[in-house]
């Protein structure tokens, strides 16, 4: 069984971002960048399923600048097999990376596609859902565990109730929320192997998809700030102040 | 210009989530009509059409959308959505979840999480954990959005006069099918719609103590969540969890209790209105969006406060 792995390079999940002077976009001069942690988790989940047995083969891919080869790397270090880049300095939108991620799928033709629920640029929670549109299969996204057996899989998803267990057939999509597992760490040999491990490139226009973007991000700014507060002495102090300063209690 | 909003709901009753994207509707203007998409799911369509300012309640019902699978409601938004200018769904799990995809099948860009509505195609919108706001505009025929519930208050649930009109035509997909639900069930308001909410994080310890924060719900009448650490540790479920990547809410009060500020956790609640933050360390990073800190050990302030309310 083969699975295919989606990742994403991102501004570190510890760096505050600020816009630009001119407000023309985030400023990115400069800052650390690693793999989403949501696609972390999927590239673990790829690494378990082959540890399981379940998968042969872990086949990672990133649609994005030159420098994602670094991702793909860090998940060659995990224990993906081999990796795809689909490189364009486009400004990437989840519908394009969708599309360049179905070219991708349509020649390798995974059973199981694993991709993080969100990336934490962009915030948006789309691509997944959008792949699995584009291929008519099924999505089993926001997943906490994930249990393939035969041809079928049965997901539990986080959801705002609670949880919510599916059954779908294969070949499906699974979009990782956090408590799908706890990825490890790449050791060091690890590392080194994944340097020779094959890495193919692409690009959109080789597999024929327009990546144009169709929403256009005019400026950025920062959010309004919140008027720094007071320390209280007490909690006698803090429920005075809750009923007659902020009279959010009475 | 016309909007379709998609319904949360849970074949009994209409979400008021789904009462904020009918204000950002209004904000966009045009005619504004509801799909409630569900199974046995008529007393949804009848709260729906008496929501002020809807036109009119498409009501699909079927035991294909029972469960709000992703593959079939996705199918039926994007046929039923073809035909207007915006589809709108307040930032639920389930809009999470089918929206993109009905956006897929119509080929366009989804926008989620919107925070204000600038014009008819342009619109605000928080990326990097809410770090930045971003202006985005979208050139795409048809807008798929979702809303970002807290930044839009609920229309009047009442006032409206819509006709409902049954929408036919089996979609059902065949790809996933529904195995069981673990929902829990708290007398509690719910956390995205509480005037007060109360957190507890790592620092609670574990979960038999987060029933110091009972007692003083009760007396609030607040909704109960917690931070990432706190749910991983496995104190508390997931539904529970507030942040960038969990809940949003902006309550009237959230009160902070053991818990760092991270800037995910932050994501999730730095729009309410007052905020309260009950933290041993002096320099934790949540006093810093506090409107009132608390420097103490929570085991002695928690029941200090809950006798004091
Ligand atoms: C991709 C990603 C997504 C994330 N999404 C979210 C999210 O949605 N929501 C979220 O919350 N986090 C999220 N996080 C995690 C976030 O980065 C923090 O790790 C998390 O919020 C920390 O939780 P905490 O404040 O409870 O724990 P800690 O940071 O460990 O803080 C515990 C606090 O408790 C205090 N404390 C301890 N004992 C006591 C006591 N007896 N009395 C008083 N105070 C005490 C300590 O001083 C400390 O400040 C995410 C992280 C990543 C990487």
């Amino acid at each position: 069984m083969k699975v295919l792995v989606a990742v994403k390079r991102v501004v570190d999940y510890n760096v505050k971002v600020r816009p630009k002077a001119d407000g023309s976009g985030v400023d990115l001069a400069n800052v650390k960048m690693s793999i989403n942690p949501f696609c972390e988790i999927a590239v673990e989940e790829a690494v378990r399923l082959k540890e399981k047995g379940v998968a042969t083969e872990i086949v990672a891919v990133t649609v994005g600048a030159q420098q994602s080869q670094e991702q793909l790397r860090t998940a060659l270090a995990l224990g993906a097999d081999r990796a795809i880049l689909v490189s364009t300095d486009e400004t990437l939108e989840p519908l394009s990376i969708a599309k360049c991620l179905k070219a991708i799928c349509d020649a390798e033709s995974p059973d199981i596609i694993l991709m993080g629920k969100q990336a934490i640029d962009g915030d948006n929670n789309q691509t997944g859902q959008m792949l699995a549109a584009l291929m008519g299969i099924g999505q089993a996204t926001f997943a906490s565990e994930l249990v393939i057996d035969g041809a079928n899989a049965s997901v539990t998803r986080e959801v705002d109730g609670g949880l919510q267990t599916l059954t779908l057939s294969l070949p499906l999509i699974v979009t990782a929320d956090l408590r799908l597992n706890e990825p490890r760490y790449a050791s060091l040999p690890n590392i080194m192997k994944a340097k020779k491990k094959p890495l193919d490139n692409t690009t959109p226009a080789d597999l024929g998809v327009d990546v144009t973007p169709r929403v256009t991000q005019l400026s950025v700014e920062l959010p309004a700030e919140r008027q720094a507060g007071i320390k209280v002495d007490d909690v006698a102090q803090l429920v005075d102040k809750l009923k007659n300063e902020a009279k959010v209690i009475s | 210009m016309s909007i379709l909003i998609v319904a949360e709901h849970d074949n009994s009753t209409l979400n008021v989530a789904t009462l904020n994207s009918v204000t950002a509707a209004g904000v966009i203007g045009g005619d504004v009509h509801i799909l409630v998409a569900g199974h046995g799911c008529s007393a949804v369509a009848d709260q729906a059409a008496q929501v002020m300012g809807v036109a009119k309640v498409l009501l699909a019902d079927s035991a294909a959308y029972a469960h709000a699978l992703a593959e079939n409601v996705a199918l039926l938004v994007a046929n039923l959505g073809a035909g207007y200018s915006h589809i709108l769904a307040t930032s639920t799990s389930n809009a999470k979840n089918i929206m993109p995809r009905a956006a897929a099948l119509l080929d366009v860009q989804a926008i989620s999480d919107i925070s204000a509505v600038v014009d008819a195609d342009t619109f605000k919108r928080p990326i990097y954990a809410g770090n930045v706001i971003a202006t985005v505009k979208s050139s795409d025929a048809i807008k798929v959005i979702v809303v970002r519930g807290t930044a839009f208050d609920a229309c009047p649930a009442e006032g409206g006069a819509a006709a409902i009109e049954a929408v036919t035509g089996e979609h059902d997909a065949g790809k996933s099918s529904f195995v069981s639900e673990a929902v829990a069930k708290s007398d509690r308001p719910e956390l995205t719609a509480a005037e007060v909410v109360i957190s507890g994080g790592r620092g609670m310890g574990n979960g038999e103590n987060f029933a110091l924060l009972d007692g003083i719900a009760d007396k609030l009448g607040a909704a109960i969540g917690a931070s990432r650490a706190a749910v991983d540790a496995g104190f508390v479920p997931n539904d529970m969890q507030v942040g960038q990547t969990g809940k949003i809410v902006a309550p009237d009060l959230y009160v902070a209790v053991g818990i760092s500020g991270a800037i995910q956790h932050l994501a999730g609640m730095k729009d309410s209105k007052v905020i309260v933050a009950i933290n041993k360390d002096e320099d934790a990073p949540i006093f810093s969006v506090a409107d009132y800190g608390l420097v103490a050990d929570l085991f002695d302030a928690l029941p200090e406060f809950e006798a004091a309310l």
